[in-house]
């Protein structure tokens, strides 16, 4: 079992409340997922440059040697240190910092990159995380978090959803994939690179892989149906939106509601019931294999 | 009129309250934002009304109480209810009416994946459509569908029936559509007034099960 949500505003004047909002949701999902927990926010978009969060390995990482060398190679704007995760602005390409940070710092792991979005997890209750990480204060334009009860793979940070799947592009999952080894070492074989064995981590992978080859999200999640077997609930995050899509039984929860102010998604409705209208809200159960997506036009 | 708040009650009070009910005791039910298994195991002909939506299992095991849910329901919806009438003012999330032995649940709205699946006994109306795999190894009973019916409708189905006013996207295995006799139009007749939808009993086609399932059959041994 898990926990999902995920929050999109539709009214500008609440952007400034992404995080004090999509807080209680994600705290009304601890006993979904009591393990770990995890957002993806998207914020402060970086003009004619990029934006990758960075994880430490080691608690006492020192975030200082990191900026220093970074600012040796590249034209770094700004950067953001939150305990064990940074979040660095960046003039440059974002594949040579990518290359870079893989060659050379092997204690640290990419967690995000885009020009918008910022991946933080954590091992250990919801609440604490939240704490942590001050998700109340963020500001934004959406935002995806997740809750983990473990059932197939290690509780880690690095085993913690969301995933990211490409640039500015993230995965949440609840359920379970049964296929998961046999595609993982498939998906090696086409070059994708796994952190972790845990299952979702491969539906990541399996779908940075099908954009890579050109698809589209929906094209993507199209060929996930035929090439994933298990239950699924995804919530994908995406620059300017997110997606929603269960798997063909469609036993695993999820429920969607949408007012004129925000759209919003979760494993259960008293997720939603936190969001102010929501008992007036449009409330529905998506159906399985539709996508579902929201978007800034 | 007994008010229940759940911004201050918790649900085990909740549930003891309405477990301690007697019969023809009235009690309404408010701030249930989602909870989980609200207005469970009652054994007592009371009334209740829950003012909001509910989320798993509410009114499950439910005995003789008549529960009104002015909202939506999550999953698990008057799970192995035994009697009594259960009604839902919009939609119910996957197995509403699961394994339910007796009474009458009314969705007024939608009902989505499995409704009724393993029914033994229970007469469900919903107003709206029901989703995939509905009455799944169905055993007596009635569904009652006022919209349309999701893919592999009645798979495996013993003898309850069936009784759908729209389309079905597909039927499973060995469920087939059958004549509706002057029993069964009776039948549909009183469900819908029970449950008080207005649609005409000729609107509606019954399905149920072909038997072929019941006893192995030699000549279909290649398929297992």
């Amino acid at each position: 079992m898990c926990g999902i949500v995920g929050l999109f505003i539709k009214n500008p004047a609440l952007e400034s409340q992404l995080g004090a909002l999509v807080a209680p949701m994600l705290s009304e999902m601890t006993e979904r997922g009591p393990d770990s927990a995890g957002i993806a926010v998207y914020r402060n978009p970086q003009e004619d440059g990029c934006k990758i969060t960075v994880l430490a390995q080691q608690p006492d990482f020192d975030w200082s040697t990191l900026e220093t060398a970074v600012s040796n190679h590249f034209s770094l704007r700004d950067i953001t240190v939150t305990r064990n995760h940074a979040v660095l602005c960046l003039d440059s390409a974002i594949e040579d910092v990518q290359d870079w940070m893989s060659d050379n710092w092997s204690d640290l792991s990419i967690t995000s990159a885009g020009t918008n979005i910022e991946i933080f997890k954590g091992k250990g209750n919801p609440a604490e995380f939240i704490d942590q990480f001050d998700i109340k204060s963020m500001t934004g334009t959406h935002a995806l978090g997740h809750t983990r009860m473990a059932t197939e793979s290690a509780i880690t940070t690095e085993h913690s959803h969301p995933f990211s799947t490409g640039q500015d592009l993230c995965l949440v999952h609840n359920g379970s994939l049964s296929n998961h080894n046999r595609l993982r070492e498939t998906l090696r074989k086409k070059g994708v690179q796994f952190k972790t064995d845990n299952d979702s981590e491969v539906a990541a992978g399996y779908l940075s892989w099908r954009l890579s080859e050109g698809d589209d999200l929906d094209q993507a999640l199209n060929h996930a149906i035929e090439d994933l077997d298990g239950f699924y609930t995804f919530a994908i995050g995406t620059r300017d939106g997110f997606a929603v899509m269960r798997d063909p039984i469609g036993c695993k929860p999820a429920i969607m509601a949408e007012t004129d102010d925000w759209a919003a998604m979760s494993s259960e409705y008293r997720a939603i019931a936190t969001l102010p209208g929501a008992e007036n809200a449009r409330i529905w159960e998506p159906e399985p294999t539709q996508i579902y997506s929201w978007k800034r036009s | 009129m007994t008010e229940i708040n759940l911004d201050t009650s918790s649900v085990r009070e909740l549930n003891l309250v309405l477990q301690g009910g007697s019969s023809g005791d009235k009690f309404s039910v408010n701030n249930t934002v989602g909870k989980h298994a609200l207005s469970v195991g009652l054994t007592t002909a009371v009334n209740v009304e829950i003012n909001g939506h509910v989320g798993y299992y509410c009114a499950g095991m439910n005995q003789q109480a008549s529960i009104v849910i002015n909202g939506n329901a999550g999953p698990g919806l008057a799970e192995n209810m035994m009697s009594g009438e259960v009604r839902v003012t919009g939609n119910a999330s996957q197995y509403a009416a699961a394994t339910a032995h007796g009474g009458l649940l009314v969705i007024e709205g939608d009902s989505s994946s499995r409704c009724g699946i393993s029914m033994k006994g229970v007469n469900i109306v919903v107003g709206g459509n029901i989703g995939h795999m509905s009455a799944f190894m169905a055993q007596s009973g009635c569904l009652v569908v006022c919209g349309d019916a999701g893919d592999a409708l009645g798979d495996s189905i013993y003898e309850a029936k069936i009784y759908v006013r729209g389309k079905v996207k597909s039927l499973g295995t060995d469920c087939i559509e059958k004549e509706m006799r002057d029993e069964h139009k009776k039948e549909l007749k009183q469900l819908l007034s029970q449950s008080k939808m207005h649609h005409g009993i000729e609107e509606f086609r019954r399905y149920g099960s072909a038997r072929k399932l019941y006893n192995f059959d030699i000549d279909q041994v290649d398929d297992y």
